[in-house]
């Protein structure tokens, strides 16, 4: 008989039931800072480009601002343009 | 009247007192042209994230204003006339901006400036 294991083709997905949320509509934070560099650290990888909302998990309406605040901050020298290793 | 925000760079080669003058010279061409200054706040030397005109640091300094629209485009006319500026930046505030401001200057995040609100 063949053996008892299951075999699978792909990796089962293990769901991590972490549901991801806007954190600023759960904060009620209107406003995204584009002065607070070490806040929008948290929406650029470590090469300094933007995070995508997938993994971010922000609303639509905050990635716009999280991506003009990015840009403003790039503008006047808080955040680099390009970079290796910013975090 | 608007509400706008406006952060100049000036180089980091002048003295603090030319610095200052310069920051004057600007406040005066602010309250000159009819706007009203809601505050200023002064930075000082700090290091730039990238090199602006081959320097590593700049000085910052950060006017909240009162002021009609028309006066935005002779203020950006006259940092570009000014070799001291090297970059700057001006915004509309929105009404959620104002308000975080406000709370900004009354010391509201005087801990560690919003991002504890963001639990990471």
């Amino acid at each position: 008989m063949a053996n008892e294991q299951i075999q699978y083709v792909t990796a089962p997905k293990v769901d991590d039931n972490r549901k991801k949320y806007c954190r600023f509509k759960k904060n009620g934070i209107k406003y995204i800072d584009y002065k607070d560099a070490n806040f929008l650290l948290k929406f650029v990888n470590d090469q300094g480009k933007v995070l995508p909302r997938r993994l971010t998990g922000t609303s639509l309406k905050f990635q716009r601002k999280v991506s003009q605040a990015v840009k403003r901050a790039r503008h006047i020298g808080l955040l680099p343009y390009v970079t290796d290793s910013l975090k | 009247m608007q509400q706008y925000e406006t952060v100049i760079i000036l180089t980091p080669l002048l003295s603090d007192e030319a610095a200052k003058e310069a920051i004057a010279k600007f406040s005066k061409i602010l309250t000159d042209n009819g706007a009203e200054i809601v505050q200023e706040d002064n930075w000082g030397l700090r290091k730039l994230a990238y090199p602006i005109q081959k320097k590593s640091t700049g000085y910052y300094h950060l006017t909240e204003f009162r002021a009609p629209g028309e006066l935005i485009s002779k203020l950006e006319i006259e940092y570009k006339r000014d070799e001291r500026v090297m970059r700057f930046l001006t915004i509309a505030l929105d009404k959620n901006a104002i308000a975080y401001n406000e709370k900004k200057r009354s010391g509201a995040f005087n801990k560690k400036p919003k991002t504890e609100e963001a639990a990471a």
